[in-house]
């Protein structure tokens, strides 16, 4: 390395430590951005990511848009979602009680049970993203607490029925 | 004891009262400096940092230094007994003596040394001891390294400090911080620091390193060695530690206040007051490099050093020598 490449080399660095300095000096002058929870609270809830929820039918906002196709359990890399529907008698057989088959079961178009284990859940997104009729989003509390991590088991479908109760 | 012990005069009573003195100022500045150390990493990062002990959270570095006293020593099995606790005594005794020959106002210094410089360096080399003590004996891996960074890293930084020291102690003629001071005056093109800049960059830089202070705090470097020499330590062990830290920059910004922006000369203020203002002025800057740079990688710091700080200071060094010997 020549000698003015040397200085060369010097001189950038010391202007990038001096840029840097200039960043960090500007950004102590800024605003912070930290919202101290007790006292304010944020207002845009909407870009929150809680656990996946159902989304009810327009016309009938206690039955979700799902068809229980099994793409969005196929989809989740962490196996937090479970969607039981019931099996259809096979053709001959006579209709016996109702048996729960994990999705999706042929002839069949509503689910069952949908329960979405939170605690396994990185909130990825993938399985809104997989379903085909738009049945799956996030939902938005933020202040969800349980002592239980069995609690996290989520009955979505009661979730649902819930909420439409409530609108 | 004699009555001549009890008048102020006496120097025995002056190093008992100047060090009685210097332990207050170390710890009421070691509280105001841990605030606002959290502060500016807080309002850097975009948060507001400590808030909710007492106004602007004031009182949280008192708080801590509660937790810190109420918690049990622990000492890890296979240590050294003696050298483990000695460690922290000896990060922190040095420090205070260092406080000593600093200048605080015209009128106003712990003690009036005339090689006060000399006595600061030579204690200020102790604090290292310290950690190679503290690495060696807490009988773990990280210590250790950590302690052998520790060595190298001063090993490397006294010299181009003492050279950039050097240099304006030739200027000055005089080894005294208070003469070094008077010297100087109160504008900034009076100070040595404007007028040989490349020095009193050099002592900064190594300042920096000496105190082992982000970038250049590989010794304790959180992400790879835990906490380094210290990662052993808890409750007053590690706070005593964390003191001496502080106690150091206070020194070093003292120094570099005196040596290099005039120390407490300036208009209209008193003495104390511009000392304080250049010392803290100082302590801002370092606090804010630690929240700016990223830490430096080891070969790159010993090459600083080695083949740049080095050279530059001896480079300096000669500069002031022949301007010195034309100039008479
Ligand atoms: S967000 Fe990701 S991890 Fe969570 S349920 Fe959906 S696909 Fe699974
Ligand atoms: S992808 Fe959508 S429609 Fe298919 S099972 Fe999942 S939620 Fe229901």
């Amino acid at each position: 390395m020549t000698v003015s490449a040397l200085f060369q080399e010097a001189y950038t660095g010391l202007k990038s430590l001096v840029i840097g300095l200039g960043i960090t000096g500007k950004a102590f002058c800024q605003p912070g951005v930290t919202v101290i929870y007790p006292k304010e609270e944020v207002d845009n809830l909407s870009t929150f990511r809680g656990h996946v929820e159902l989304i009810g039918k327009d016309e009938d906002p206690a039955v979700p848009r799902c068809v229980a196709c099994g793409a969005c359990v196929k989809a989740c890399p962490s196996n937090c979602l479970t969607i039981l529907c019931p099996v259809p008698a096979k053709e001959g057989e006579e209709a016996g009680p109702v048996v729960m088959g994990p999705a999706p079961q042929k002839g069949s178009k509503t689910p069952g049970a949908v329960i979405v284990d939170f605690s396994l859940c990185s909130l990825c997104g993938q399985c809104a993203k997989a379903c085909p009729v738009d049945s799956l989003q996030f939902s938005d509390n933020p202040y969800m607490v349980r002592l239980d991590r069995r609690e996290f088991q989520i009955d979505l479908l009661a979730r649902l029925r819930r909420q439409a109760e409530q609108d | 004891m004699t009555p001549d012990l009890l008048s102020f005069d006496h120097p025995l009573t002056r190093l008992v009262v100047g060090l009685l003195c210097v332990f207050a100022f170390v710890g009421l500045n070691g509280l105001v400096l841990v605030w606002v150390e959290r502060k500016v990493a807080g309002f850097v990062q975009l948060r507001p940092g400590p808030l909710h002990v007492g106004p602007y959270g004031l009182l949280q570095p008192i708080v801590d230094a509660v937790k810190l006293i109420g918690k049990q020593l622990a000492m890890p099995e296979g240590a050294d007994r003696y050298l483990y606790w000695a460690a922290p005594l000896l990060a922190f005794a040095p420090v205070t003596v260092c406080f000593l020959p600093l200048p605080f106002g015209p009128d106003l210094a712990p003690m009036r040394l005339n090689i006060g410089l000399v006595l600061i360096l030579a204690f200020s080399g102790l604090g290292v001891l310290s950690l190679i003590l503290a690495g060696w004996g807490s009988n773990n891996k990280w210590g250790l390294l950590g302690a052998a960074r520790a060595v190298a890293q001063s090993v490397a930084y006294e010299v181009p400090l003492l050279l950039s020291v050097m240099a304006v102690a030739l200027t000055a003629g005089s080894l005294d911080l208070y003469q070094i001071t008077a010297q100087q005056g109160g504008w900034p093109w009076q100070w040595y620091g404007v007028k040989n800049p490349l020095a009193f960059f050099i002592f900064l830089v190594c300042a920096v390193a000496e105190t082992n202070r982000a970038p250049f705090d590989l010794p304790e470097a959180e992400s790879e060695l835990t906490a380094g020499f210290h990662t052993e330590y808890s409750g007053m062990g590690f706070g005593l530690f964390f003191l001496a830290e502080y106690a150091n920059m206070i020194v070093v910004s003292g120094v570099a206040a005196a040596l290099f922006l005039g120390g407490w000369q300036g208009p209209f203020l008193p003495g104390i007051m511009w000392f304080l203002v250049k010392v803290y002025a100082i302590l801002l800057l370092m606090i804010w490099m630690r929240w700016t740079f990223p830490r430096v990688r080891f070969d790159q710091l010993l090459n600083l050093s080695w083949k740049w700080l080095t050279p530059l200071a001896l480079i300096d060094l000669v500069l002031v020598v022949i301007v010195a010997g034309f100039g008479g």
